[in-house]
């Protein structure tokens, strides 16, 4: 069994930044991406980015990938990267268990460990929603930004937050006809500034509707919307349908952190951070000395506050491991900073709720 | 009714331009952020100091109309593309805009297009003057327009006409 210092799971900018972190403070570390490219989200955002420099704001999200990847690759042999390497289990002694190019399985032991698996979209239960073309955001992201596939004709997108209005952008770049785009909420939830790149297109947002059937034989052919009340009752009578051959669930994501809840570590289901997350320190430990998580996995938010918490969790689990740099002090409030400029405004009201909630 | 729809209202859209003097006198950026977000690129970017979001980044961006050159490099930066620069001082008929546009094919000069409201409604003709779109821009085109002066606060996009879409 290989045994090693730092072992990092997931390679979107939360685990590439702990890993640059890491790295610096002189620990090795290696990288577990179950995908065949790393980058995660970072890889399908051909939007540019918000927030501030330190962040690489006003990059696009693909740009940001390859500067990240570059940074790693400065540190050599000291950050090893891992492709198509799924971690598969985490058990007490710190023993992860990896299932790589789905055939070979082994174990690797570490010393610290750092949880940055990111997150999965939800879905939305309604009459035909197995029918072909009827897709998640992501996916359809996925499809078009990653593997060049046109999903269809017209599209109707369903949820009006930054994923459903940027995929929504993006599809009608690639000249794709977006129909509409819905959410129940009685407002945008989604930053007011990509909303108004849509509505100075043509494309309606319907806030307070939601999807009542998705009609198809053999795949999409129209999907019926309705209006919702003020308590998301639909309101007979006011069905549309939209002849549509793709429609996007965009519902929003949750964390994906089972491998921390198979290890033991305390979690709490936290609505303001969408689902169920580990509680942690401000340094972003588990109640696991030793185990940390970094990015969407603790808590759904941006890749800004994804990085800042990847720097922050990979400076402190070197440390821990005894890779103590002089400046240890100026660089942990320089990442504490960071996040707490982040989440300062009025859009971070539900992550500080939400850290509350899950703060050790 | 802008959480809403995403269509700023007309008193907003008001609040955001430099008074009639000013764009008479030459181009001058309009900054249409509305909303508290953790973003300032467009204060980092301008060489001028004319924008100022300060310390808190969540504050909503503030362009100071006499330190504003009308220089367009913060069109290209701003991830919202809600910036523009308008210039009056060409013609007493007409005004230019500058616009960012992130859609191949790109209109070629001299092309007549439809100038569209702040919902994508056609509400004029625009000529194309001007498409720029160099590396320092990274794949954010800006394309300057002509549009009959009356537009000057209902225009803010285009479509070329062979396009269906919209
Ligand atoms: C459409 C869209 C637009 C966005 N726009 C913006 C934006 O403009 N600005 C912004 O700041 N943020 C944006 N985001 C959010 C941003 O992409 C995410 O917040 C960020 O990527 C989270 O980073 P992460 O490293 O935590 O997770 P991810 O990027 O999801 O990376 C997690 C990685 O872990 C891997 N992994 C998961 N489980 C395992 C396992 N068991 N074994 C091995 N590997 C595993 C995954 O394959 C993935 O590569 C957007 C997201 C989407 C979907
Ligand atoms: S147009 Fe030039 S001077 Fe004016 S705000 Fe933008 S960058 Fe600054
Ligand atoms: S860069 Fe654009 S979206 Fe960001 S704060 Fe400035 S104007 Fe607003």
């Amino acid at each position: 069994m290989r045994e090693l210092e730092l072992l990092i799971i997931g390679s979107g900018p939360a685990g590439l930044c702990a890993a640059i972190s890491a790295a610096s403070s002189g620990a090795k570390v290696l990288i577990l991406e179950r995908s065949f490219q790393p980058g995660g989200q970072l890889i399908k955002q051909t939007h540019m980015f918000f927030g501030s420099e330190r962040q690489y704001a006003s990059h696009r999200g693909v740009d940001i990938a390859d500067i990240l990847l570059r940074r790693a690759a400065e540190f050599g042999d000291r950050i090893e990267l891992m492709l198509n390497a799924t971690a598969v289990g985490f058990y007490e002694d710190n023993v992860v268990t990896v299932l790589k190019d789905e055939k070979e399985y082994f174990k690797i032991k570490a010393k610290s460990i750092i949880c940055a698996t990111g997150a999965f979209e939800k879905s939305l239960a309604f009459p035909n929603n197995d029918l072909p073309g009827i897709y998640g955001a992501g996916a359809v992201q996925t499809l078009m930004n990653v593997y060049g596939v046109r999903p269809g004709n017209r599209v109707l997108m369903v949820g009006a937050g930054n994923i459903g209005v940027i995929v929504s952008y993006q599809l009608m770049q690639a000249g794709i006809q977006v129909a509409a785009v819905l959410d129940a909420a009685p407002r945008i939830g989604a930053y007011l500034v990509h909303a108004s790149k849509l509505a100075r297109m043509g494309v309606p947002i319907l806030c307070s509707h939601t999807i009542k059937e998705a009609i198809g034989t053999d795949c999409l052919e129209a999907a019926v919307v309705c209006r919702v009340d003020q308590r998301f009752r639909p309101i007979p009578g006011t069905e549309r349908r939209f002849d549509v051959d793709v429609m996007c669930v965009s519902v929003g994501l949750s964390p994906l952190n089972e491998l921390l809840a198979m290890r033991g570590a305390a979690m709490r289901y936290v609505p303001q951070l969408s689902g169920t997350v580990p509680l942690r320190t401000v340094d972003c430990e588990t109640s696991i000395p030793g185990i940390y998580v970094a990015g969407d996995a603790s808590g759904i938010e941006e890749a800004s506050s994804a990085m800042a918490e990847g720097y922050l969790a990979g400076l402190c689990a070197a440390a821990g491991l005894g890779h103590v740099p002089e400046d240890y002090g100026a660089r942990r409030q320089e990442y504490l900073g960071q996040l707490e400029d982040l989440r300062s405004g009025p859009v971070g009201d539900r992550i500080r709720a939400g850290m509350k909630l899950s703060a050790l | 009714m802008f959480e809403q729809t995403a269509v700023a209202t007309r008193e907003m859209v008001l609040e955001k331009f430099p008074p009639i003097e000013r764009i008479d006198k030459g181009p001058v950026a309009v900054v249409e952020c509305y909303q508290k977000i953790p973003c300032n690129p467009c204060q980092t970017a301008c060489p001028f100091g004319a924008i100022q979001i300060g310390a808190d980044i969540n504050e909503i961006p503030r362009r100071d109309e006499a330190l504003c050159t009308g220089c367009g490099v913060c069109v290209a930066k701003c991830p919202g593309l809600s910036i523009m620069i308008v210039d009056g001082s060409k013609s007493a008929g007409t005004v230019e805009f500058r616009i960012p546009y992130e859609f191949l094919p790109l209109p070629q000069v001299g092309e007549r297009v439809l100038g569209l409201d702040r919902a994508g409604q056609p509400i004029c003709r625009a000529l194309v003057k001007k498409v720029m779109n160099p590396p320092a821009f990274d794949r954010t085109p800006v394309v300057t327009l002509e549009v009959e002066r009356k537009y000057l606060y209902d225009f803010r996009n285009f479509r070329r006409e062979a396009e269906a879409h919209g």
